[in-house]
């Protein structure tokens, strides 16, 4: 695996309406086909952090992000960059399935005819590879034209991961993408993490620290809107320098 | 000590006595006020039922309306007429309520002109009928010299406006967040993800709404007397002349007729628009709840 770095996070800063301030100082580095799990209390702000790499903040009025997020080297805060291509080449897993009122095929299609122009076969042919990438097909096959929502939870999730896929992001944002989902549902999203690591660059936000352990290469801790620390996930579990990632990993508080 | 345990204890019983009397007289007339409601309903529902059923038959429902003397009179010219109409409202009101119902949930959030649009439109909500029938009558029936259906369309349109495009914004808003964010993390448009997938995932709320909109006005007397007002014909000048309907035909019927045969012929005639205005009501129900219960 290469060390090439994917994102690079420069003096990131974030407000919510009425200038309330969420992240400071923000300084971060995310290696390409890697995973970095972003840890840390409530409220700490690693929900906002992830959701300023695709702009998603957007949405909602008087949220602003300054600083720099670098993409590939490209600004992508930068009032320039479409943003609707920039959504397409990072995706993002969110903590509640969100499967769309369509059929399966119609939901894992629907990035497919967002974006390019394909025939219906090759359609057909990339909904299949991504619903078996995610382990679904099997599942599934026989009931493409049911309605997204008739999955279980678990199967929405993977549903919704196979949907970001379609798009061919570089990077795939997940927040909390396992809390609203059983455990053995969850072992499989994991499992599901680690090989799509191979293809693309993750940055997972977590409330589980053994999950953040289990499939992460490189961790930050939050901690009030202020990146405390950020190494390899080993070092950060076993010998964290910051007595305030010690005193989180090991319970004492969050 | 113990006197006063004594006292607190009797003075928690009397708090208690007294909860559970304001518990039974609250339930007491909020059960009365239901029986006085739907007791009322029930009487309007067998009065018109019960003087309603003995006209209809078959031509009654097949055959226009005829001046007084000549067999075989029907209402079938003015159900027709107000089917064109009430469509014709639907046409004209559905879409403006719609897209402005889209703004005020998804585009114009937390900003000035969405406050005056709600604002405007609960005025408009609360407009009498009669005031609308009158402001058409002004705007279209007098400069354009007659009264013609499509003015009648025209009334009740503006009357389903408010409604629809209130409807549509309160379902829209029942969306979750995630939805929105997640069609918009894929690379959707706003406008793109508000039209494929949000009005997709409300679609049942807003066809109630339209159902319930079109339901309302579809018994709307006053308006309807300004514009479309009425005609024996059968209602094949929509653009340019008057136009048959039920409710005017129950009016005029029952109200400037002296003629028995007449005020049982309004009776028909309002069992008929009750009908109607029941199947929608019903008909709404039933695709909300498929929604809402079987997914």
């Amino acid at each position: 695996m290469s060390d090439e770095i994917k994102i690079s996070v420069r003096n990131l800063n974030f407000f919510y309406a009425g200038n309330h301030q969420a992240l400071f100082d923000n300084n971060l580095e995310i290696r390409a086909n890697h995973v970095t799990a972003v840890i840390g209390p409530s409220g700490c702000g690693k929900s906002t952090h992830l959701r300023t790499y695709n702009r998603i903040f957007e949405l909602y009025r008087g949220q602003r992000a300054e600083g720099e997020i670098l993409v590939d080297g490209e600004n992508i805060l930068s009032p320039h960059v479409d943003v609707l291509e920039l959504r397409r080449r990072i995706g993002m897993i969110f903590q509640k399935p969100t499967p769309f009122p369509m059929s399966v095929f119609d939901n894992v299609a629907y990035p497919l005819r967002l974006h390019f122009k394909l025939s219906k076969s090759e359609i057909a042919d990339r909904v299949e590879d991504a619903l078996r990438g995610v382990s679904l097909w099997d599942e599934v096959s026989g009931k493409l034209k049911t309605s997204g929502l008739a999955l279980s939870g678990g199967q929405q999730q993977r549903l919704c991961i196979a949907r970001a896929v379609t798009a061919a992001p570089e990077v795939l944002l997940m927040d909390e993408p396992t809390s609203a989902i059983d455990p053995v549902a969850t072992l499989k999203i994991e499992d599901l993490i680690l090989q799509l690591r191979e293809k693309f660059t993750i940055v997972i936000v977590t409330h589980n620290m053994q999950q953040a352990a289990r499939i992460s290469d490189y961790t930050a801790f939050f901690y009030q809107g202020r990146i405390v620390e950020y190494g390899r996930t080993e070092a950060i579990f076993t010998n964290p320098s910051n007595p305030k990632t010690e005193e989180y990993i090991t319970g004492r508080f969050g | 000590m113990t006197m006063m345990n004594n006292n607190s204890i009797s003075a928690r019983r009397r708090g208690l006595f007294r909860r559970r009397l304001a518990d039974r007289i609250v339930r007491l007339l909020s059960t009365a006020a239901l029986v006085i409601a739907i007791a009322g309903m029930g009487w309007i529902l067998w009065n018109v039922c019960a003087r309603g059923i003995s006209v209809l038959s078959w031509s009654f429902l097949t055959e226009s309306t005829k001046p007084w003397g000549i067999p075989d009179s029907g209402i079938a010219n003015a159900i027709l007429g107000t089917l064109e109409i009430t469509l014709g409202a639907a046409l004209i009101g559905i879409p403006p309520a719609l897209l402005g119902g889209i703004y005020l949930a998804e585009f114009g959030r937390g900003t000035r002109l969405a406050g005056i649009i709600r604002f405007a439109t609960n005025v408009l909500m609360g407009m009498p009928s009669v005031v609308v029938g009158l402001f058409v009558y002004a705007l279209m029936v007098v400069p354009l010299g007659g009264f013609s259906g499509v003015a009648g369309s025209l009334a009740l349109a503006i009357l389903m406006i408010p409604v629809v495009l209130s409807t549509t914004e309160e379902m829209l808003r029942m969306v979750p967040d995630t939805l929105r964010e997640s069609a918009l993390a894929l690379g959707c448009s706003r406008t793109r993800a508000t039209l494929a997938i949000l009005c997709r995932s409300a679609r049942s709320g807003l066809l109630t709404g339209i159902l319930l909109a079109v339901a309302r006005v579809s018994g709307e007397t006053a308006p309807l007397l300004f514009t479309a007002l009425w005609s024996d014909g059968w209602p094949r000048d929509y653009f340019t002349g008057p136009t048959a309907n039920l409710p005017v035909l129950i009016t005029e019927y029952s109200t400037n007729s002296p003629f028995a045969e007449q005020h049982a012929a309004g009776w028909g005639a309002a069992l008929t628009v009750t009908v109607m205005v029941l199947l929608l009501n019903i008909g709404s129900r039933i695709i909300f709840k498929e929604k809402h219960h079987v997914r």
